[in-house]
């Protein structure tokens, strides 16, 4: 086999302008492949990095994926918000050991905001249970003084050109009305958090008294005319929350968790729900995996044409090449062998541009990594193929060999019928 | 040292054609038809024949790429027809070299890769062809040296034509064929073509089947054999 081998790279080589071609298309729909296989292992480990440390996440009764889609991932609206003194029913649960209630609905220039505790920044856990570290500042006092304190997520620190003391107003609802703008009230930075990957970085946090002092003087989702109460006259009143949207709770053990679940879906003072998270974020990558299939199906269809182009080329030129075949017929070389010759090259062309579409992957990772980190906040890692990749490596590669058997079994038919004298 | 295979008392013949008919598929009348065509060992054999007389046909039958319909052709005493596909392969690659009318080179290796072709598909020529073979014969051609790890792609058809005939006797193969090797060449050329073939066959006591048009070179050879003479097949005659 090796002087087959040398022979059909010589050959190959003599040719490689036109096969450089097959290579880059091969070498392209590799990149598809591993691509996107790089972006959804990584898009699924962002998901699951999403929350963790949290055991159970409570709000109102509703679909667990969409609680959690609303509570970690700030998508969509709550159906209904839960009372304050359910949350601290739950709190005085024995195996309960925190509960942070969260807040939502405002927001400033598209980014959402969270009403929530200081806890918040204490308990709340990402990736592999990394606590949330401020980049600058402080967290929010969480006193009537700092009522109106806001601290920043990185993406919207950085995307809004925020610093330390900036001064910023928040909007009702998704902010599509200027009118809807809690301007009576603005806000100070006091902080920024470092870059987590998560939703966390989308996110304007203040203190959950701050979220009630802006709706004082509002009622189903208009300003009262005539009732404004100012920044600082709201603040000497009674900011104890009376509904928020969800909480975050965590156990003293895990052991207790399914307990838990059940006692708070129990609960006799209103409907609630109770999601692991882990668990709701599985079903929810369960729901992306659909179009996900879609996506891996299209770039198999790719591989599928890239390799169609291979043998189109390979075929083309095999006329041109009976000359070849011919000779190497002449010193020797049995159709098996001309057989190989071509089924050789086929595989050498399909190897270089499998080769050359994993390089290409590997550079993209590393080069667009930063960037797609900085504008999707998702964190693509540079790793070395894992078992999915070296199977759609072998999977390309073996298709590649099968698909070159084809002018293989024509060049085979070829020297059988010319002999030595090609009728060109 | 091109002794037949030891068991035979007699020397077999190099290459041998008894009663051999063939017809290509699908054609109206045989190509060839002939009764006897027998080389000895180290017989030179000068084939004269106009174009379209079933020359290649003839040689394609010799080097047993073709298979006759009805007859007897053998290479150094084997039946050609009597061996697997494989096998032809194997006894064509060991004791057979091939001369085309042109373009006998793969243009991608370089000349002293080409010339040494054969022993990549032959251990036993490999195992005949000491270190330094090939570039002997290429000496004996007189091709320039620095040429010699040029591609083969580059070279003038005169010079191809030469390397050509060091790849055929490389190994030292006990039959070369040449079909039309000089047809490409001017008179120049031919005649230090024929010295260089002939001397080099006589020097490694190779057997010479030489098809060609041209009967100014027949006075060269030990043997003129008249192809449409002895070539029986119907509208072949005709056109002698």
């Amino acid at each position: 086999m090796t002087p087959l081998l040398s022979l059909a790279a010589r050959s190959a080589w003599n040719r490689r302008f036109v096969l450089a071609l097959v290579v880059a298309a091969i070498a392209l729909s590799t990149l598809l492949l591993l691509g996107l296989e790089r972006l959804r292992q990584d898009l699924r480990a962002n998901f699951q990095q999403a929350v963790s440390g949290t055991d159970l996440i409570v709000g109102a009764r509703t679909g667990p994926v969409q609680l959690l889609l609303y509570s970690v991932f700030r998508l969509g609206n709550a159906t209904n918000n839960i009372r304050m003194a359910s949350v601290d029913a739950i709190a005085r649960h024995r195996a309960v050991a925190w509960v942070v209630p969260l807040s939502l609905g405002d927001s400033h220039r598209g980014f959402p905001v969270l009403g929530t505790g200081t806890g918040y920044f204490e308990h709340f856990r990402h990736g592999e249970k990394q606590a949330l570290r401020l980049a600058q500042g402080r967290a929010f006092a969480g006193t009537p003084a700092g009522l109106y304190e806001v601290v920043l997520g990185a993406e919207v620190a950085r995307r809004l050109g925020y610093g330390l003391g900036a001064r910023l107003v928040l909007s009702h609802g998704d902010g599509a009305l200027a009118a809807n703008d809690h301007a009576d009230k603005p806000f100070t930075v006091v902080g920024i958090l470092a870059p987590t990957g998560t939703p966390v970085d989308r996110t304007l946090h203040v203190d959950l008294p701050a979220i009630e002092a802006l709706h004082l003087d509002w009622a189903a989702g208009a300003p009262l005319p005539g009732q404004a109460v100012s920044a600082a006259a709201a603040a000497a009143m009674d900011l104890t929350p009376r509904r928020v949207t969800a909480a975050l709770v965590g156990l003293k053990s895990r052991a207790a968790v399914f307990s838990v679940q059940r006692e708070v879906a129990a609960f006799r003072d209103e409907p609630l729900l109770a999601i692991l998270p882990g668990v709701a974020l599985d079903e929810l990558w369960d729901v992306v995996g659909l179009g996900e299939r879609g996506l891996q199906l299209m770039g198999g269809l790719v591989a599928v044409v890239s390799l169609a182009g291979l043998v189109a080329v390979v075929l083309a030129g095999l006329n041109e090449r009976r000359r070849e075949l011919a000779i190497l017929r002449a010193v020797g070389a049995g159709p098996r062998q001309v057989l190989a010759l071509l089924a050789l090259e086929g595989t050498l062309v399909t190897a270089a541009g499998v080769a050359l579409g994993a390089l290409a992957t590997a550079a993209l990772v590393a080069g667009l990594g930063p960037w797609v980190q900085a504008q999707y906040g998702l964190t693509l890692r540079l790793l070395p193929p894992g078992s999915a990749e070296w199977r759609l490596l072998g999977a390309v590669l073996a298709g590649g060999v099968l698909a070159s058997l084809l002018p293989g079994w024509r060049a085979y038919r070829l020297s059988l019928a010319d002999g030595l004298s090609p009728r060109t | 040292m091109n002794a037949p295979p030891a068991a035979d008392p007699v020397p077999a013949p190099a290459l041998a054609l008894h009663g051999v008919r063939y017809r290509w598929p699908g054609a109206a009348a045989d190509a060839i038809d002939l009764n006897e065509l027998v080389l000895a060992p180290g017989d030179t054999v000068f084939l004269r024949g106009p174009s379209g007389c079933g020359k290649s046909t003839l040689l394609s039958l010799a080097a047993g790429v073709l298979l006759p319909q009805a007859g007897r052709v053998t290479l150094l005493g084997t039946d050609w027809a009597a061996l697997r596909p494989a096998a032809r392969d194997r006894l064509r690659a060991d004791h057979l070299g091939y001369i085309f009318q042109q373009f006998n080179l793969l243009p991608y290796l370089s000349v002293l890769d080409n010339v040494r072709l054969p022993l990549r598909f032959s251990p036993r020529r490999a195992a005949r062809a000491p270190a330094g073979s090939a570039e002997q014969l290429l000496a004996a051609t007189g091709l320039p040296r620095r040429l010699w790890t040029a591609p083969a792609g580059g070279l003038s058809v005169g010079q191809q034509q030469r390397v050509a005939a060091a790849r055929a006797l490389i190994g030292a193969p006990e039959v070369v064929i040449a079909d039309e090797p000089t047809s490409a060449l001017d008179e120049a050329l031919r005649e230090a073509f024929m010295a260089l073939l002939l001397e080099r066959c006589a020097a490694a006591g190779a057997a010479l089947l030489f098809v060609s048009h041209d009967a100014r070179l027949a006075a060269r050879f030990g043997r003129v054999v008249d192809l449409p003479a002895i070539n029986r097949a119907a509208g072949v005659a005709a056109e002698a």
